[in-house]
């Protein structure tokens, strides 16, 4: 199939769609409103059926009762939506669900902005809402990748039956590169299994339930999906290295869009004949921590770079283990970090390694001027 | 010998948790006896709530959800359009549909859902141990309204029949009661009138059903029968306040009886 | 060329983000790899509207640029927000029918040109968009004008009676890129 030139937005609904989801639950929020404008009219062709619920609240409940009854389907939405769906990702976690759904992360906290943001970071790896279940979580870094990624998230939440939840910032939603997409109809419907509330014809009937009020039986429950996950972090790690195989001073970890605008900057800094590094985890959770490990070793720095104030820092300090000084800068609330600012970043690393400084860039360049409010933290090993 | 009384095919052989004197067994039953006349047990996703009937899912003999505190509507519109061959009931109490799932209820409703609600309200917080519930009447005293219910505080008693029949969107919406073996006839056949029209696909279906709760009321199940009809009939009339061919309205009457 | 970024920038309504999605498609055409980001956010009509396309022969880097090599301005606003940080040796196309003022900088090649009267003698006063992504497409060559062309028509392919007008407002623009584009 021939590239097409496709919002980011309306990308995901179409890898959706191709993925064999035709059910869509959600509920208006930017910067991720065209997911469901694009599926409210491309579902009715495709036999789909499209909702827009009267909250996230209950759009994630809606997705809950569809995933019930043993259909692939898709909820997509913005910070804020996130945090009012967790109660219900809790529960689609517990009763072990094939959910996917998409946070087009937006500036926080509280209602924040609407320019792209990293910020749910930790909301999505760690603690998105109560009782110990973890979501898979995958970062694409572009329109295509998003699209790719959607078809594996479907794999992925039905092969483990869990949630998979991609997030990218508001730029990946709202940006057109040009995509390529698997071919429709080709994918199989979602096996039912022995779970689905499909009717209790010929069989006894079941249940979708998280309530387990003997203790025993509950912990019993918790161990369960700690192997599941623990089994999830063994396969389904992904990553990219770049500019990994020169030797490299400096190792820059990011994710998502970051790790774009952190290339374009390698790229300009390899012409001056300085080589760095860059570490992208793919599947924020499971966090590649042993890949990230191998990389750090190589670098005498590290570098992380996040629109958030240090939210994957945590994982990039567990993979480092103290072994190596890892320097942060983040911006939030919508200011993107630009590729100068990065190089700006790196020759700080750079001088802070003790590396002797590369010659200045022409001054006739104009400097792009750090961003307001950028957070900026060191961390040295002691 | 020949058994002449047992369990409807629509509920499994379990012995309910509930209270002595509660009418949920009896609620119940009556959705379980549906389900077997209408011969719809194969077929139909029940979602059960938060709150006293919160192990329903135990006692229906049919596929269940177990939904989140007032989300069952959510639940159950998701399990209707993903598979509209299913016949798909809530059951719920007060508290979760009438406080924390009102814009749930409220919404399924306005969009006509093709599902059937089984609101069962007993004026009380149940399970947490007898709070003020948005059902509970001026006077009545709760455990977080020891005074009784003052509607300059928290305004007066919210009549969900009226309220979901006060919608434009066509809908079958009727009050009952268990109170008396008469009007537990009746609840019955306004239950089955409800499930057909799910099964007809012809329009939303919401019925509430008037129930005891002499735990926390504080009274024999007897009297609780007698405080029902004394006390909650008057503020929360019986009747069919609207059926799908009826015009727009406020529908704050009853149309027709039981 | 490697790579190079253009941001077009004026008032919502204006039609920036469609030239800027026309030129993608055509350099998409052309076999390169595009990015468009556009601004986004609640002055959707009538606020400022920007959109920035990079076109390189290698995947795109980062598709957020502070500092473009090309900037196409429809409103003054624009003109001071985005001016100065022009790269150094960039193009500069300025719609002079609404920015009255003239910009300090004497390293870029700076377009004025009345868009909007070039588009109304075209035959339509809405094309200005278009007079400006031809003049841009003249002045630097960055894709195949007639692959560009192609791509209005595709666009007004519904309404094949507009595109005459367009495709003559595009070509207004152009000449006077190619006749400013230097030896």
């Amino acid at each position: 199939m021939a590239k097409v030139l496709m919002k980011g937005n309306e990308a995901i609904g179409e890898a959706a769609i191709r993925a064999g989801c035709v059910h869509f639950f959600g509920y208006p929020i930017t910067p991720q409103s065209e997911v469901p404008e694009y599926l409210a009219k491309r579902l009715p062709e495709v036999g789909g059926k499209y909702v827009q619920a009267e909250s996230e609240v209950a759009a994630s409940n809606m997705i809950y009762g569809a995933c019930g009854v043993g259909v692939r389907v898709l909820t997509t939405s913005s910070s804020p939506g996130i945090s009012l769906m967790a109660e219900a990702l809790s529960y689609i976690a517990a009763c072990e669900l094939p959910v996917v759904l998409v946070n087009i992360m937006r500036g926080g906290p509280g209602l924040g902005g609407i320019l792209p943001a990293q910020g749910d970071y930790l909301q999505a790896t760690k603690g998105t809402a109560h009782g110990d279940f973890k979501l898979l979580v995958l970062a694409p870094a572009s329109v295509q990748e998003a699209v790719d990624l959607m078809g594996l998230a479907f794999q992925l939440a039905e092969k483990y039956l869990t949630p998979v939840m991609l997030i990218g910032d508001g730029m990946i939603g709202q940006m057109m590169e040009p995509v390529e997409f698997p071919p429709e109809g080709q994918a199989k419907p979602l096996d039912p299994g022995d779970w689905a509330l499909t009717g209790c014809a010929g069989r006894p009937r079941r249940v979708v339930n998280s309530l387990y009020l003997d203790p025993e039986l509950l912990n019993q429950h918790n161990l369960k999906l700690k192997a599941k996950y623990a089994r999830i972090a063994e396969a389904e790690q992904r990553w990219e290295l770049y500019n990994c195989d020169a030797p490299y001073d400096v190792l820059i970890t990011a994710f998502g869009m970051v790790a774009r605008i952190c290339k374009t900057a390698i790229e300009e800094l390899k012409a001056e004949g300085i080589s760095v590094g860059l570490f992208r985890p793919i599947s924020v959770n499971p966090f590649p921590t042993r890949a990230c490990r191998e990389a750090i070793d190589k670098a005498r720095r590290v570098l992380d770079l996040e629109m958030n104030m240090g939210q994957m820092l945590v994982d990039i300090e567990a993979a480092a283990q103290g072994t190596k000084p890892i320097d942060f800068f983040g911006t939030a609330g919508g200011v993107v970090p630009s590729p100068d600012d990065v190089i700006a970043q790196v020759r700080k690393s750079l001088a802070a390694a003790g590396v002797e400084p590369a010659p200045a860039r022409a001054p006739s360049k104009p400097a792009a001027k750090a961003p307001k409010g950028a957070g900026q933290a060191k961390r040295a090993k002691k | 010998m020949k058994k002449i009384f047992g369990y409807p095919q629509g509920l499994t052989e379990r012995r309910t948790h509930y209270c002595p004197g509660c009418t949920h067994g009896v609620i119940h039953r009556m959705v379980g006896e549906v389900l077997e006349e209408l011969e719809l047990r194969e077929r139909t996703v029940g979602i059960a709530p938060v709150g006293c009937s919160v192990l329903a899912y135990e006692y229906f003999n049919c596929d269940m959800f177990e939904a989140s505190h007032g989300r069952a509507p959510a639940v159950a519109t998701g399990a209707k359009r993903a598979r509209p061959e299913l016949v798909v009931f809530t059951y719920q109490g007060d508290g979760d549909l009438a406080s924390i799932g009102m814009a749930e209820i409220v919404h399924a409703a306005n969009r006509g859902e093709k599902i059937s609600v089984v609101f069962v309200n007993n004026a009380i917080y149940g399970m947490t141990g007898g709070q003020m519930a948005p059902t509970t009447l001026v006077g009545q005293r709760t455990t977080t309204c020891p005074a009784g219910r003052d509607p300059a505080q928290v305004g007066f008693p919210v009549r969900m029949a009226e309220l979901v029949a006060g919608l434009r969107t066509p809908g079958f919406v009727a009050r009952a009661s268990v109170h008396t073996p008469r009007a537990t006839v009746q609840a019955k056949a306004v239950l089955r009138r409800a499930f057909e029209h799910q099964v007809q696909g012809t329009c939303f279906t919401f019925t509430e059903i008037l129930s005891t709760c002499p735990t926390n009321w504080g009274l024999s199940p007897k009297e609780a029968a007698s405080w029902l009809e004394k006390e909650m009939i008057p503020y929360y009339p019986l009747g069919i306040f609207k059926t799908p061919d009826m015009a727009e309205g406020p529908h704050l009457r009853p149309a027709e009886g039981l | 060329m490697a790579s190079t970024e253009v941001m077009m920038a004026g008032f919502g309504g204006q039609g920036m983000l469609l030239s800027g999605k026309l030129l993608a498609y055509a350099a998409m055409q052309e076999g390169k790899e595009v990015s468009w980001l556009p601004s986004y956010g609640p002055e959707m009509r009538g606020g400022t509207a920007n959109v920035t396309v990079v076109i390189s022969d290698t995947p795109v880097g980062s598709p957020y640029i502070v500092a473009p090599r090309a900037l196409l301005v429809m409103n003054q606003p624009s003109l001071e927000k985005f001016g100065p940080r022009v790269k150094p040796g960039g193009v500069i196309v300025v719609n002079t029918s609404l920015v009255p003022i003239r910009l300090e900088r004497p390293d870029c090649q700076v377009l004025y040109l009345p868009a909007a009267e070039l588009a109304k003698q075209a035959g339509t006063a809405r094309a200005a968009n278009l007079v400006m992504l031809g003049a841009y497409v003249g002045l630097t060559g960055v894709v195949d004008t007639q692959v560009c062309v192609h791509m209005i028509e595709h666009e007004f392919e519904k309404k094949p009676k507009f595109i005459p007008a367009n495709v003559a407002a595009y070509q207004a623009g152009y000449d006077a890129g190619l006749q400013a584009r230097p030896a």
